[in-house]
């Protein structure tokens, strides 16, 4: 059985004048100890999805239809209560700006204490033990030290290290992170990430990773998921994503990337940029900037299909899909 | 060889960080002294800019980059060290004598959303350099210039009477270009111009660069520390470490072959899309901050290959054999 699934998934931001719909028909699962990635342009929905994964969108937002399954468990229907029991201990988050996420007014052991000592009953003693043994984990030098300072007098990346830390004292199945290193200079980033995924296939546990940089999610995830608009437009493993890129936005993406042309050259730019929630195109949202948009992709929206690579919402892979089927039946 | 557009010998800068008088005073073996304490952001950096050259600057937050740029641009005033524009120092220029190297130089800024007035319209943005720079030029001569400039760099001149909040941030970095380019400069200074947009809009904005250089032979100084697009688009590449350039070098003499050890290990860190699984280099440690005026290299803390000489005496810059200039004694006496 899949430890996540999500199914169906619609996700809506109310406003005075309408609904603006965030996620449309979102679905994935996710397995015991695999990593995938979402990765998108801002706005695209990718942030939206994780934190609706634990029920954490804030009104306006809301979750329209849909369902999000932890193992036999239904999210979407949890009281607060279920729901905390369900948050930080079955599934963590990591957020992008490790500042924002701790409070500055009380020292790094306080807030991995009281995080151990919410969720389960035992003595200030055994948990200041835990979270030390967490703080080495996560390769901090002189964890005792730095169980009483206060946030401010670390450094970035030791910051997101101590995020990290407070994430694994209750041994969580899923962690999320939502651009866990982007507010990281790369040779911290490089650390952070093997970190994260040595920590992952250490002890097992499933990672969502939410990124725009495709880099980053090469290293880490097995499958990624492409999202354009509220759709997921392109899911499958990442090594066949990255070298075989079947919709024409995770094309142009990758195109776009300056290694992906010789010095000197222009790049292969993505015309115009993606639409708001409010001003949302018919049909295929990516339709207006994609060059072999046809007819069809201004009026209809695609299903999800496989292409024998990944699966793809695009009319023009289905198309190339039936003729190579049709061309086989009449070989027969 | 032709004298380089700019040159930068020297250049130091350092903040105070107690500014007020009063807490600059402390107790010191039982005496009241007073004391400035100061982060030195630019430690000794030289560098020049040919005509027609894109120079990148890249380094980890903190290493006097932006400093770097603002201080050429004369945003803030250098503490020693000169810059010369052609043959003229301008580095001690007040802000009339400095006006003419105003329409020279220009400079583009990390965020669309901040360095355009949200209460101007593109039109009121952009005719406002034009017509200050060129008192001579009527009204029509103006708006002329003004709707060229904006279909220049892309963007239809019917939407000039819009105000910043209605562009997307592609756009509004395009726009943001166009005001540098309005008074024809010949130096364009670009601050991470390319970070806070998304990748397919970072394509379209480089490219919009890059038409321009071609177009007006223009020069850039371009910071960033994103070295993909550095590898693409640079001519040269300085990369800095605690307010000092510490390697120098042409774009693909430096990714092919990198010789500072702060260089290979930047180098390895970026995920790169090959399967290549190469493990990064590992840093011990992270940038510390440049309270104190380092002495010895900077690079010292966090170098595998440091030893005696590095902690006491600084490396000077190094021309080698490739063409790229390094400062490390390890390279300089073949430990590495």
């Amino acid at each position: 059985m899949n430890l996540l699934s999500v199914s169906n998934l619609y996700v809506n931001f109310h406003t005075k004048e309408r609904e603006l719909a965030a996620l449309i028909d979102v679905s994935f699962t996710l397995n015991r100890g695999e990593r995938i990635a979402i990765v998108g342009e801002s706005g695209a929905g990718k942030s939206v999805l994780g934190f609706s994964i634990v029920n954490l969108i804030g009104k306006p937002g809301y979750i329209e239809s849909g369902s999000i399954k932890l193992e036999n468990k239904e999210l979407t229907k949890m009281s607060l209560r279920q729901l905390q029991e369900v948050r930080g201990k079955r599934i963590a988050m990591i957020f992008q700006d490790p500042m924002m996420t701790l409070n500055p007014v009380l020292t790094i052991g306080d807030q991995l204490v009281e995080t151990i000592r919410s969720h389960t009953k035992i003595s200030y003693k055994d948990a200041r033990n835990i979270a030390i043994e967490k703080l080495h984990h996560v390769q901090i030098a002189s964890p005792e030290k730095r169980f009483n300072q206060y946030p401010h007098e670390l450094s970035g990346g030791m910051r997101q290290r101590v995020i990290i830390a407070s994430v694994l004292l209750l041994n969580p199945d899923i962690i999320i992170a939502d651009e866990p290193t982007t507010a990281l200079d790369v040779t911290i980033q490089a650390e952070i990430l093997q970190l994260l995924l040595t920590i992952c296939r250490d002890n097992g546990v499933a990672l969502v990773l939410i990124s725009h940089d495709l880099g980053v999610v090469s290293k880490v995830a097995e499958r990624t998921l492409v999202m354009y608009a509220g759709h997921v437009v392109e899911e499958g493993p990442t090594l066949e994503i990255i070298n075989d890129p079947q919709h024409p936005y995770t094309q142009g993406l990758l195109n776009a990337l300056p290694q992906m042309t010789l010095p000197g050259q222009r790049l292969n730019q993505i015309q115009g940029s993606m639409p708001s929630l409010a001003e949302r195109p018919s049909g295929c949202a990516f339709h207006p900037r994609c060059p072999y948009a046809t007819q069809k992709c201004r009026q209809e929206q695609p299903n999800f299909i496989y292409s024998g690579v990944s699966s793809v919402a695009c009319f023009l892979v289905e198309d190339m899909l039936n003729e190579f089927a049709e061309q086989d039946q009449e070989t027969h | 060889m032709a004298t380089p557009l700019i040159q930068i010998s020297g250049l130091e800068k350092a903040f105070t960080t107690n500014e007020s008088w009063l807490s600059q005073w402390r107790f010191h073996r039982g005496k009241l002294r007073r004391h400035k304490d100061s982060i030195h952001a630019l430690n000794g950096v030289n560098l020049t800019i040919n005509q027609g050259e894109t120079v990148c600057v890249v380094g980890e937050t903190g290493c006097g980059k932006s400093t770097l740029a603002r201080v050429i641009m004369g945003l803030t005033t250098p503490s020693a060290g000169e810059i010369h524009y052609l043959d003229q120092r301008i580095d001690h220029l007040n802000n009339r004598q400095r006006m003419f190297f105003r329409r020279r130089m220009q400079m583009v800024f990390q965020n669309p959303y901040a360095s355009l007035n949200p209460r101007m319209t593109v039109y009121q943005t952009l005719s406002e350099p034009i017509s200050f720079h060129n008192p001579q030029l009527s009204q029509s001569q103006v708006d002329e210039q003004i709707d060229e400039l904006l279909e220049s760099v892309g963007i239809s001149a019917s939407s000039s009477d819009r105000y910043p909040h209605e562009f997307s941030g592609g756009q509004r970095q395009r726009i943001s270009l166009a005001r540098a380019l309005s008074v024809e400069p010949d130096f364009i200074v670009a601050d991470e111009p390319l970070s806070a947009l998304d990748v397919s809009v970072q394509a379209q904005v480089l490219n919009l660069m890059m038409d321009k250089q071609e177009e007006r032979n223009l020069s850039y100084l371009f910071i960033t520390h994103d070295l993909a697009v550095v590898e693409h688009f640079a001519t040269r590449v300085a990369v800095m470490y605690l307010g000092r350039i510490c390697e120098l070098a042409p774009t693909k003499t430096l990714f092919s072959a990198p010789k500072h050890p702060y260089t290979r290990a930047l180098l390895s860190a970026i995920p790169r899309l090959d399967s290549n699984t190469a493990q990064p280099i590992r840093l011990i440690g992270e940038v510390p901050t440049p309270v104190e005026k380092p002495i010895g290299c900077v690079f010292q803390a966090r170098c595998p290959y440091a030893n005696q000489r590095c902690y006491e005496h600084s490396p000077a810059m190094t021309l080698q054999r490739d063409g790229s200039s390094v400062a490390c004694h390890a390279i300089e006496e073949g430990r590495l």
